[in-house]
């Protein structure tokens, strides 16, 4: 990316043209709003389908192994290859084409952390809660799944920067939100949607970030002191 | 009362961690089970409850069997405290004691006006309602899994080695407290430790057990000490000297509740 760049640049076409960023403000907004729901939606499916999956690998170790290594497996596939692989299935322009193949990435992140996060439930507070008289399913729900929240969520913060990163490489195949600036600057040999474009998936990615760790905070407020002391 | 009858507990790997056990564990009093680890102590206890199930044998508490129970109804009817609290980290202070109401089914203002009620009852300051359990001391988590045992007001308390991870002055303020508060209670406690003076002083009633899961002596404190049986419990009592000097402390444990007994009369009568 930086050579390519540098090349353009190189032909004194400047690297920035501020005034097209002016004119291409509305396109610039699409473009990222559909950005990220081509990135965020694959990392709820992927919470949707980690969490079942976690836990019955928590509670039966015997699973974890072979889940994980489906997952790794997986996430080993190029990207390429994966979203080539849904196109009959999906359509070549639909947005599922891109986004069932990244829910599909996030699983190898997003599994592992939920199982950890069930781990990281301290056994005494499991067989207090057992103890207690809370059922299987509700000491689920009220004590080990809102303990792994910390945990789960560091997890999401990973897949989402990832996610928010390689859904441009789906230009290739004709759909990748900002992905499309990039193509447009290397076809007329003009930097500036290059540059813009990047400049616009890492703020997109901080952003996301920074909002996942609001939410943690928000959300846990009783991990804060743990956190800082591990 | 608690009842075992022939009550044997066999793990999957062949090993008996308790073996054809039966004891009586009388109303409103503290009884130990003492004993060196893998005696079964901890698996007796957790046999009351149904965290663990005996391979053999009946277990019934006034008389009805415990197996037709369903487990967690059992359970929000016994109290239970463990070594290291076992606090929820994820609720405040005053939701952890009101943890047993809620499961029951009580409105959150009732379940928290209880829950007040016992952080005063077991000496937390009312601030703390709001706290987490990782803002305490090790004592004042302590206390907070002694409430939250209390909180539904259960006929039976199952405390396993509750004082023994927090330092000795802790504890022994703890222990005492612990006392106090059972002789406004009178409730039915079952008190696992490996602590023998921990034993002496607060059990009404004392069942030794040695490795294998079997009973070596079931006696109360005086009884103990003056008639240790032969064999195991001496020894594990640590011998002569060790027995002097339990009775040593038991005496100095009793003078010392004689007199604050004595102290209370006397400002009863005073006021």
């Amino acid at each position: 990316m930086i050579l390519v760049i540098a090349a353009l640049a190189a032909d004194g076409e400047p690297l920035i043209r501020w005034d097209w960023i002016g004119d291409h403000t509305e396109e610039l907004g699409q473009l990222s709003v559909h950005h990220l729901k081509l990135a965020l939606v694959p990392v709820v499916l992927g919470l949707i389908i980690s969490i079942p999956v976690g836990v019955l690998c928590a509670r039966w170790p015997a699973v974890y192994p072979p889940a994980l290594t489906g997952a790794n497996i997986l996430y080993s596939v190029p990207t390429l290859a994966l979203f080539m692989l849904f196109i009959p299935y999906t359509g070549l322009f639909s947005d599922w084409t891109l986004m069932l193949p990244l829910t599909l990435f996030t699983l190898s992140v997003l599994v592992p952390n939920v199982v950890d996060g069930m781990r990281s439930v301290p056994e005494p507070v499991r067989q207090a809660a057992t103890a207690m008289g809370f059922g299987t399913l509700r000491r689920l729900v009220r004590v080990e799944l809102p303990i792994a929240v910390p945990v789960v969520i560091a997890g999401a913060r990973v897949a989402t920067v990832a996610s928010i990163s390689l859904v441009s490489v789906g230009i290739l195949i004709g759909n990748g939100g900002l992905g499309q600036l990039f193509i447009d600057g290397y076809a007329r040999d003009f930097p500036t949607p290059i540059v813009v474009g990047s400049v616009l998936i890492i703020a997109l990615a901080i952003a996301a970030d920074g909002l996942l760790v609001a939410a943690q905070r928000l959300l846990t407020p009783w991990a804060r002191a743990r956190g800082r002391t591990t | 009362m608690i009842t075992f009858e022939n009550v044997t507990k066999r793990y999957a790997d062949g090993t008996v961690a308790v073996d054809d056990l039966s004891l009586e564990i009388p109303t409103g009093r503290i009884t130990v089970l003492v004993g060196p680890s893998g005696c079964g102590k901890t698996t007796t206890l957790r046999m009351i409850n149904r965290m663990v199930d005996p391979t053999s044998g009946t277990i019934a508490i006034d008389g009805k069997d415990i197996t037709g129970s369903d487990p967690p109804t059992l359970r929000r009817g016994i109290g239970y405290v463990i070594q290291h609290a076992g606090l929820f980290p994820h609720r405040t202070i005053i939701d952890n004691i009101a943890t047993v109401p809620y499961l029951l089914g009580w409105d959150k203002k009732k379940a928290r006006a209880r829950a007040r009620e016992l952080m005063d009852r077991v000496g937390l300051d009312a601030k703390m309602a709001k706290r987490y359990p990782f803002q305490l001391s090790g004592g004042q988590q302590q206390r907070v899994g002694v409430a939250r045992a209390l909180a539904a007001d259960p006929p039976i308390m199952l405390m396993d080695e509750p004082f023994s991870a927090v330092d000795p002055v802790v504890r022994t303020g703890l222990q005492d407290e612990f006392l106090r508060l059972q002789s406004e209670l009178h409730k039915t406690i079952v008190f696992v430790t490996h602590d023998i003076d921990e034993a002496v002083k607060l059990g009404h009633l004392i069942a030794v057990f040695q490795v294998g899961g079997t009973l070596a002596q079931v006696a109360t404190p005086e009884e103990l000490l003056a008639k240790p049986a032969e064999g195991f419990v001496t020894e594990f009592f640590g011998g002569e000297r060790g027995f002097k000097r339990l009775r040593y402390t038991k005496k100095l444990y009793s003078d010392d509740s004689a007199e604050a007994a004595e102290a209370a009369e006397a400002a009863a009568e005073a006021g």
